[in-house]
């Protein structure tokens, strides 16, 4: 699978059942296997991004049972039984805000920043108690200077559909 | 026009250099020096590890000459025997696994007998830290114009001031990263990058093979900033030498620990003014001394100190200028491009020492500059005649209204009058930043653009500038589009190959849209002319030209192409320093305004207005992306991006204690443009990227002056440092002036 592969030692690999963007998935990983590289290198969904390795950046950012999660700081052997989404399984006629507001420039942090605001389109009831910008703070951005991003997810927020799925 | 590639980012589709498939090929990684300066004496390989199964590569497995081939041929590609910096490459090594690479570069000793380092660039080095010419500088230039001597001996009032700034991490949200492979006998190296004909250079130069023997492709760039101009050529040549060794693909990604340790940033810099003043506040003589650190060896440190001494002198009229420059070489991992390229280090210094020189008059800030603001048929240092009809002080005036600057100043000496623990304030930067090389840079470069004609009709525009966010696909795509009058879905842009695409010079300097988008649409005219139209012809006629061309010539290219030329009426002198440094300046104005927590010394801006006078905005959505991105990148300058150094290394290299702005940190930008098109610049534009990191960390500095009474004369202003400056401002102690 692209070469690359996340199994050290065949004869330490875990095997693991999860749900991977709505289908099931079932394989061996290595005990110390990061889901961002299980998800990239073994599953060759290189959407999820690798900024900084410690959960710093958000570009890995990925739901796991609906909740966003900074994929390079899950060990994959824990998400067994779980449902791990990706940015791939977005819908990407819902991303056309992010694409008119200049959401993105160079694109590395965006798939963690489209992952994350997503979810607060899903969840709107946390503008109630938060502003877009806290919300959005766990996403490092080098260059839009955020006001892309911050004004697409208010502009996503006004778009039907915002708060209808159910986590 | 929308982003062109901006579907496939969103969705996570667009391929950067470490999500590329690739078979059976071998992680690379660098086992770099421990120590800043000295002799290798012996290099340990871990007992416990299966040497066999590893390609390693030292210096000895270079076949060309052992250098990184830029502006001087210093830096090697391995250290050979001795080394200059901590993180200096010492070896290369290979594996299928990453992480048995991980342990067996981990079980590696490089034993270094350690020699005394120069590891202050402010400071004169010791007789035993000398290693670069007589004195450890790397680079001396001097910009004189009239005498500055005199002047100042007339002058009613002089004012002396030394400003410093930090160096800066460019935080690229992709690390860097190369893979280097064979087609035939063909080494292909394909990665993220902004130069590929530096890489092609470098690889051709360091491995001895003809150009038709190696390709160079960018890949996606997650950011550059900079920090993928000249980098990019040593990972290349690190990814190329295992892979010519082992026969196979090799991978070399830098993690971002490795990323931010080893890579090049920003140039600290030390600044000293001495400004020579009339009563009414009018500049009579400028002496100005800029010293940068270059660290270990030479890179781009001569040229960034070139556009820092330019611009060191800012926007104003003063016939008595001299400004002299030095770069040092210190035994810092060396330092390199960053956005605004020296111009943000000399006009921090320069903005807020305008605003030390009102404090020292008495005078209003505003209007300081308004009578020192350069006018049309005024000069700047090095004496080019500024007649571009830019209305500056117009510039300025629409920031000081759009952020209701007066207003507010009443409002914050209310406020700070009566609030415990909050103070705020406003700032004021007024600045500019020349677009392209500088000098005869551009006439050096000579740089090719290609625009094709497809059997189908389409147009392929072929050129080296890539897209790293900027906004180049697009752009280029827009102005061929409205060249030849086809619609944009008709025009593509070719992968930035080497063995494809002309050299139409790196993608640096702001010159990407002014300078090759222009070249671009002269090549769009010579394609016309090619199929025997005239420049007035466009649309369908061009594409049915062009269809008929390939009906006549079948099987043969249709190219037309354009080079590099000089404006009418642009001299410059590089033995002297006089002339016309660029062709064109981009004029701004910036204001800040920021809170103060007198509990925390924590600062926050709270508000930000930035307009600029950049030409004609091809493109509004991009250009004011690319201003509140650099406006923000100067926030995080400004107020908590601090390298902490060791031993000439960053200690900080994470994002967990290297701290960039979050969304929640920074306030919306509130961005403006005033047009004045440049008849030399594609489609009237002016270049932009950098324009927005030169104003506003003296905006900031300014505003905290205003707002607590303190005198910060370096960044970052951290929570920290402004509290040693507020004790020393609440002991009713003035701030020393002296040189540190």
């Amino acid at each position: 699978m692209n070469g690359h592969s996340a199994i050290r030692n065949p004869q330490s690999a875990i095997p693991i059942t999860f749900t991977l963007n709505g289908k099931p998935v079932s394989l061996g990983v290595d005990p110390a296997a990061r889901l961002l590289d299980t998800l990239r290198y073994q599953l060759a969904l290189t959407g999820t991004k690798e900024g900084c390795g410690e959960g710093e950046c958000g570009a890995c950012t990925v739901y796991l049972d609906g909740v966003p999660v900074n994929s390079c700081l899950v060990p994959t052997y824990q998400v067994r039984g779980q449902r791990v989404e990706t940015v791939e399984s977005l819908e990407p006629g819902a991303l056309e805000p992010f694409e008119r507001c200049g959401a993105t420039q160079c694109g590395a942090c965006t798939p963690g920043v489209v992952m994350t605001a997503s979810w607060i389109r899903e969840h709107p009831e946390l503008l109630a108690t938060h502003s877009i910008r806290e919300l959005m703070a766990g996403n490092l951005c080098r260059c839009t200077g955020y006001d892309g991003i911050v004004d697409s997810v208010a502009e996503a927020l006004r778009e039907p559909g915002s708060g209808k799925r159910d986590t | 026009m929308r982003r062109r590639e901006a579907l496939a980012k969103l969705t996570g589709r667009e391929r950067y250099v470490d999500d590329l498939p690739l078979d059976d090929f071998l992680w690379g990684m660098t086992v770099r020096s421990p120590a800043p300066r000295g002799r290798v004496t012996a290099i340990r390989f871990g007992t416990d590890i299966a040497w066999p199964e590893f390609v390693v590569v030292d210096h000895r497995d270079i076949p060309g000459p052992n250098v990184v081939a830029l502006i001087e041929q210093d830096q090697p590609v391995l250290a050979a025997g001795y080394v200059r910096h901590v993180h200096e490459p010492v070896l290369l090594l290979a594996h299928p696994s990453r992480e048995a690479l991980r342990r067996a570069a981990r079980s590696i000793e490089v034993v270094v007998a350690p020699e005394p380092p120069a590891l202050d660039f402010r400071a004169p080095p010791g007789p035993a830290e000398i290693q670069y010419g007589t004195d450890n500088v790397l680079k001396r230039l001097q910009i004189v114009k009239g005498d500055v001597e005199r002047a100042l001996a007339r002058a009613a009032v002089v004012v002396s001031g030394t400003y410093e700034t930090g160096a800066q991490e460019h935080v690229y949200l992709e690390p860097q990263g190369m893979i280097a492979s064979f087609e035939g006998a063909v080494l292909v190296v394909k990665g993220s990058m902004q130069c590929p004909y530096y890489v092609l250079k470098a690889l051709q130069h360091a491995l001895a093979r003809e150009e038709a023997l190696v390709r160079v492709i960018q890949t996606p760039t997650g950011g550059g900033f900079g920090g993928k101009e000249e980098f990019p050529s040593h990972i290349a040549l690190h990814a190329a030498l295992l892979a010519l060794k082992s026969g196979r693909p090799v991978k070399l990604i830098y993690d971002r620990g490795e990323d931010m340790a080893a890579t090049t940033k920003r140039h600290p810099a030390l600044v000293r003014h001495r400004t020579g003043l009339g009563r009414d506040g009018r500049l009579l003589a400028q002496d100005i001394e800029v010293v940068i650190d270059g660290g270990a060896y030479v890179t781009l440190s001569p040229v960034v100190l070139s556009r820092a001494i330019i611009h060191a002198a800012g926007p104003y009229a003063c016939d008595h200028v001299r400004i002299s420059g030095r770069a040092m070489f210190t035994n810092a991992v060396p330092f390199g491009a960053f956005r605004g390229f020296g111009a943000p280090q000399s006009q921090f210094a320069g903005e807020r020492h305008m605003d030390v020189i009102a404090r020292t008059l008495g005078m209003d800030a505003v209007e300081l500059r308004r009578i020192n603001l350069l006018a049309d048929g005024q000069s700047t240092a090095t004496g080019q005649v500024i007649q571009d009809g830019t209305d500056r002080l117009a510039v300025m005036e629409r920031a000081l209204e759009l952020s209701r600057y007066r207003e507010k100043q009443r409002g914050h000496a209310a406020f700070n009058a009566t609030h415990a623990t909050l103070r705020r304030g406003s700032g004021l930067a007024t600045f500019y930043h020349g677009a392209g090389f500088t000098g005869g840079g551009e006439v050096a470069l000579q740089s090719r653009v290609r625009v094709a004609g497809r059997p189908d009709g389409r147009i392929e525009v072929l050129s080296a500038n890539i897209e790293m966010g900027q906004g180049t696909l697009t752009v280029f795509t827009e102005l061929a589009a409205a060249r030849l009058g086809v619609a944009p879905e008709d025009v593509t842009v070719a992968e930035a190959d080497t063995a494809r695409v002309p050299n139409s010079g790196p993608t640096v300097a702001s010159r990407t849209t002014m300078i090759v988008g222009g070249l671009l649409e002269r090549a769009a005219d010579d394609l016309r002319r090619r199929v025997g139209l005239d420049d007035t012809a466009r649309g369908a006629a061009v594409q049915q030209a062009i269809r008929r061309w390939h009906r006549e010539h079948p099987g043969e290219p249709l190219v037309g192409e354009a080079a590099y030329e000089r404006p009418p009426g642009i001299a410059w002198d590089d033995t002297t320093y006089r002339g016309d440094a660029y062709g064109a300046f981009a004029w701004a104005a910036y204001v800040a305004e920021v809170e103060v927590d007198l509990r925390t010394c924590a600062t926050r801006v709270i508000d930000f207005v930035a307009v600029q006078e950049v030409g004609k905005v091809l493109n509004p959505t991009l250009a004011k992306g690319q201003v509140q991105g650099g406006v923000v990148q100067g926030i995080g300058w400004a107020l908590m991006e601090e390298c902490k150094w060791r031993e000439g290394a960053m200690a900080n290299n994470q994002l967990t204690n290297y701290l960039i702005p979050t969304s929640d940190d920074v306030p919306s930008v509130r961005v403006a443009f005033l047009e004045n098109p440049y008849p030399h610049g594609a489609g009237g534009a002016k270049g932009l990227g950098e324009l927005p990191i030169d104003g506003p960390a003296p905006a900031i500095a300014n505003a905290v002056a205003r707002a607590t009474g303190a005198d910060p004369r370096a960044i970052p202003l951290t929570p920290e440092k402004l509290m040693e400056l507020l004790e020393i401002a609440d002991f009713g102690l003035r701030i020393a002036d002296s040189a540190p």
